[in-house]
């Protein structure tokens, strides 16, 4: 074949370059969509309570996952210092992930439980204030705001929607739920529940 | 994975590493001349032409080698569907080796710290030297990396404890976590706003600090009704409970006026998460040894 052809006929090259890319996708993504072991919640896997789950987007909007990862790759030195590795059956619930790529920050996938709620409240409030060396920044807003839960039930419905096992009376009780709540506290209570699924025994 | 996707991967995967050499192969043929010429494709742009030569052997054949290097790391490792690859290579695999290497390296060293009582070990400088590193990973967020605390965290140089600090109490502590929880108000929820000031200034009076002597008398009986259940009637406090002694000059809160009063009307709750599961306990043994050696 005359590479002439291929590059005289811009129409042609677009065929081969679909091709080529789709390649990639065909063989390492599609399959995983109808792998078991990637599909099933472990066991004990919850879907976020309408409190975690604002957290949850109180941490996207404040672009936590910009400095922190949520995935502890399967090496010595990060299973020492942050637990058990991450695996796929944790996240199944989450839309979208929050593995991150670049950790500033530690990485949170199993920060929940290990510092108590006043810490994190203070940590937040001024990170300096508990951690001197610390560069992140500070989020004293979060102690003034409510959570806007006028999104709540909808989010749910959402997720229910794709199917994460919400029930209807969770979704109708969720406003409820989050009435007078400060965004501290729903960014707290998602943090504390952070990989606490799967045991962090060694 | 079902048989389908696995021959359904292979297949991609090994079409197109053939596909690459058969592309290499096809487009080379169609060259006209293997040797380096002055004969151009015949097109110009802005006077500009372009060589029709072939693709330097050299080159050419780094492109084969990737082909060849292609094959080989798809029979060691796992990359055609359920094919395992010659070296049976996992991540998990590759993880628990680490582990046990580790394990086989530093495993004797905690054992044998591990069964060591903590006042032995405390005066044990290596031991001390590990201690210091688990330390700062896992507790100077909190607690500083001079274990001095901090306004809620405690000070863990001084003689004071609120859970104790015997040996026994410090792994307790350590393997369990503690909940500390001072009701608001103490167990007097109905306390005025004046009774507040009163017990505030007696609790003051204690170091000598009163703003306010008669209020700091009156706050006494306030204090024996409200806050004794927890401080002692002394205000020593307790530490099976962990409830701070009132009358040294270690404040967890905040010593002043404004900082017991806001202690006074909100309560404090703190907690120190349990390590147990956390950490192994040959290392907690070891921290305990070292938190015991900062004040013994």
């Amino acid at each position: 074949m005359k590479h002439e052809i291929v590059e005289k006929n811009i129409g042609l090259m677009i065929v081969f370059i679909i091709l080529v890319i789709s390649g990639g996708f065909l063989a390492e993504v599609l399959p995983l969509f109808f792998l078991k072991s990637v599909n099933e919640p472990i066991e004990g896997l919850e879907p976020l309570s309408a409190l975690e789950l604002e957290g949850r987007d109180i941490y996207i909007r404040e672009g936590c996952h910009v400095c922190h990862t949520q995935q502890i790759r399967p090496f010595r030195a990060e299973t020492e210092r942050y637990g058990h590795y991450s695996v796929a059956g944790e996240f199944v619930y989450e839309r979208p992930f929050l593995w991150g790529s670049k950790r500033t920050g530690p990485d949170l996938a199993r920060v929940g439980g290990r510092y108590s709620d006043a810490w994190q409240r203070q940590h937040l409030y001024n990170p300096r204030s508990v951690v001197p060396e610390s560069n992140m920044p500070a989020f004293p807003w979060l102690f003034e705001d409510v959570v806007n839960h006028n999104g709540t039930a909808a989010k749910l419905s959402a997720l229910q929607t794709l199917g994460v096992p919400y029930t209807d009376e969770q979704i109708a009780g969720a406003a409820d739920q989050l009435e007078g709540k400060f965004e501290i506290e729903a960014l707290v209570a998602y943090l504390q529940q952070l990989g606490t699924v799967l045991s962090d025994k060694r | 994975m079902s048989t389908f996707w696995s021959i359904w991967i292979s297949a991609i995967v090994l079409g197109t590493v053939f596909g690459c050499w058969w592309l290499l192969h096809a487009t080379r043929k169609s060259q006209t001349t293997d040797v380096e010429t002055d004969r151009t494709v015949g097109h110009s742009f802005d006077g500009i032409e372009e060589y029709d030569n072939p693709l330097p052997k050299w080159w050419f054949y780094l492109y084969v080698a990737t082909c060849i290097f292609a094959l080989g790391y798809l029979a060691l490792y796992p990359g055609l569907g359920n094919y395992k690859g010659l070296l049976n290579w996992t991540s998990t695999n590759q993880w628990e080796a680490e582990v046990a290497d580790a394990e086989e390296k530093y495993g004797p060293i905690y054992a044998q710290y591990g069964q060591t009582p903590v006042e032995e070990l405390s005066k044990d400088a290596d031991a001390l030297k590990i201690g210091q590193r688990l330390f700062a990973n896992n507790c100077s967020v909190c607690h500083g990396s001079a274990a001095r605390g901090q306004v809620g965290f405690p000070n863990l140089t001084d003689d004071d404890w609120l859970w104790g600090g015997t040996p026994e109490a410090i792994l307790e502590t350590l393997h369990n976590g503690r909940m500390g929880n001072m009701p608001a108000k103490g167990v007097m929820p109905n306390m005025t706003n004046e009774q507040v000031d009163q017990v505030v200034n007696y609790v003051l009076s204690f170091s000598g600090r009163e703003k306010d002597a008669a209020a700091a008398e009156a706050g006494k009986a306030i204090f024996a009704q409200g806050c004794v259940a927890c401080h002692g009637p002394e205000g020593k406090g307790m530490t099976a409970l962990g409830a701070p002694n009132l009358t040294d000059n270690v404040w967890l809160y905040g010593s002043n006026y404004e900082w017991i009063k806001e202690t006074v009307l909100h309560g404090r709750q703190n907690q120190m998460p349990a390590q147990s599961g956390r950490l192994s306990e040959d290392q907690i043994q070891i921290l305990a040894a070292y938190v015991y050696s900062l004040s013994n």
